[in-house]
């Protein structure tokens, strides 16, 4: 018999979080503090406008690049919020989340042979991603010193001549590191002067604390014709399961990427999308009080997991925190199935995210304050017992 | 900032710990409990009350929301008589309203009848008191931001990426 399969495909390494969760699946009273989504319900009045869309028998395909009202809403909103001007007709269309926009910019615009820079730890599709569209993944690995932001000299020591796109993933998911406006200048000149495009994966964008507001590289002069925003709904607005992202950029790319959503999707979700242009248009105080609450978790956190003597930077952006836990001997994989064998406390070691999370754990507060602290009173007295002296 | 961070905090939840809200705020435990104590100095806070949902449990329980209008005394405006209604012990809320009557007063009592004695024996009477308009709960679904009736848990997957 032929193999029925694609060689790509099958080399693929299943998602370590994917591996992961099967575990944490079979032990029932096991608290959770893995969940990479927010804990809030989607906020009732954007639900209500999906409910009555459905009522109202709005339930046929939208046009491929989505609902008219919502790019419109969109590119006001990227404007207001992050200066950065799109036109609605064809520099932005609207996906089946943001995973899919990934999958789409690199299939649109990576050739056989292709580097793509992909900075690590970093969301676990990018890599997978660009091999499945013909791409060279060229990882960096970001370090821990330098709050695992990206730096001008591990870009320039990635870049070789045949580097086609750079991924950005900032706000980060897992490290919840962000990028200011003058790193990402340093990054933007590099781009220009390298003749580099960027996907920028802004998931994350509206979760940033400590008084910093999200830059988009987009908006450093000479960058919007090079880069690629991916954006959504899931974080921001508390709607994961609506499955509703977006990519803007010119419109060159755009109209690419836009042919094989309409041959592999056609559009997304149209009540997702109803739904949606509530949340862009009445979302703002949802979205303001959700980062309120996120941030006092954050502290919270933080400020715990100092106390039992682990190392963590201050993370600025998403709800994640990303601790060292080299002080205990352990590996990553180890701390975590012990932690969820001993204690049973879920956190996602960092390899899950890239190599370079060997050594720290993904830990989300995205969780009440409550399980918050139960889950870290046990994690705490696994680290005490097993603290390298 | 603290003092406003700190409000938000246990109005949803008075059962947080000073630590905790030191933490949460970034600050030291000595000032969360210096700026309590000072809402409480200041009025600001003026008590930790339990949301309880008393249909679950064997205690009988009416609450009725009665309008009422009133006659405001010269120089006093409503202050006066507002207070001499929510001197009652039975009395659980009042507020000041605008539009088509003048005070809303929320009472509990045991049963129908003890309502409706507190209204014919002590409020009507009242020399100020117009008239009143007597509404009785049938089902509470929510208080203070609270719901009673809907438990919805975390429907979220154990770890997601």
């Amino acid at each position: 018999m032929k193999d029925p399969l694609n060689m790509k495909v099958k080399e693929i390494q299943p998602s370590g979080i994917r591996k992961f969760f099967d575990i944490v699946s079979e032990m029932k009273d096991a608290i959770s503090l893995g969940v990479g989504e927010p804990d809030f319900e989607t906020p009732w009045h954007i639900r209500k406008v999906g409910i009555e869309s459905l009522e109202k028998g709005k339930t046929f395909y939208t046009s491929n690049s989505g609902l008219k009202e919502l790019k419109e809403e969109l590119c006001g909103y990227l404007d207001r919020r992050f200066k950065l001007k799109y036109h609605p007709k064809d520099e932005i269309f609207i996906t089946v989340g943001g995973s899919e926009a990934i999958d789409l910019a690199l299939r649109a615009m990576i050739d056989a042979g292709d580097e793509v820079i992909i900075p690590q730890p970093s969301y676990v599709s990018y890599l997978p991603c660009t091999v499945l569209a013909d791409g060279v993944p060229v990882i960096i690995n970001l370090k821990a010193e330098n709050e695992f932001r990206l730096t001008p000299e591990e870009l320039l020591d990635a870049v070789t001549d045949k580097t086609k796109l750079l991924i950005m993933p900032f706000p980060n998911n897992p490290t919840g590191s962000i990028m200011t406006r003058e790193e990402l200048e340093k990054i933007a000149k590099i781009c220009i002067e390298k003749d580099i495009y960027v996907i920028s994966d802004e998931i994350y964008c509206e979760l940033t604390y400590g008084g910093k507001n999200h830059v988009s590289i987009a908006e450093i002069p000479g960058m919007k014709e090079r880069t690629i925003v991916i954006n959504g709904f899931s974080k921001s607005y508390a709607m994961t399961g609506w499955r509703l992202g977006y990519a803007c950029g010119p419109k060159e790319i755009i109209s690419q990427m836009l042919k094989i959503h309409q041959f592999a999707i056609m559009c997304a979700p149209t009540t997702s999308q109803y739904a949606a242009v509530e949340a862009v248009k009445l979302g703002d105080e949802d979205v303001a009080r959700m980062r309120e609450s996120y941030d006092k978790r954050r502290r919270f956190v933080v400020s715990r997991l100092r106390e039992m003597g682990l190392d963590c930077f201050e993370p600025l952006g998403a709800f994640y925190v990303f601790p060292s836990i080299q002080s205990t001997g352990m590996t990553s994989d180890e701390f975590a199935n012990n932690l969820l064998k001993e204690q049973k406390v879920a956190v996602v070691p960092g390899t899950a995210f890239g190599d370079c999370g060997e050594g720290f754990l993904r830990i989300s507060y995205a969780y009440s304050l409550e399980n918050l602290k139960e889950a870290l009173g046990r994690m705490e007295v696994f680290v005490k017992a097993h603290k390298k002296n | 900032m603290l003092k406003d961070a700190i409000l938000k905090e246990i109005d949803k939840n008075s059962k947080v710990t000073a630590a905790d809200l030191a933490s949460m705020t970034g600050t030291t435990e000595a000032e969360v409990v210096k700026a309590i104590a000072e809402m409480e100095a200041d009025g600001i806070i003026c008590g930790y009350p339990t949301l309880i949902n008393w249909d679950k449990t064997d205690n009988e329980k009416v609450t009725a929301l009665i309008e009422v209008k009133v006659t405001p005394q010269l120089g006093l405006g409503f202050d006066k008589i507002a207070e001499s209604i929510y001197k009652f012990d039975e009395v659980d809320t009042v507020y000041l309203m605008s539009g088509g009557f003048d005070l809303t007063v929320i009472i509990e009592g045991k049963s129908m009848r003890e309502v409706a004695n507190f209204v014919a024996l002590k409020l009507s009477p009242m020399e100020a008191v117009l008239s009143t308009g007597t509404h009785f709960v049938l089902k509470k679904y929510k208080e203070h931001g609270l719901p009673l009736v809907y438990e919805s848990g975390d429907n979220r997957m154990a770890v997601s990426p």
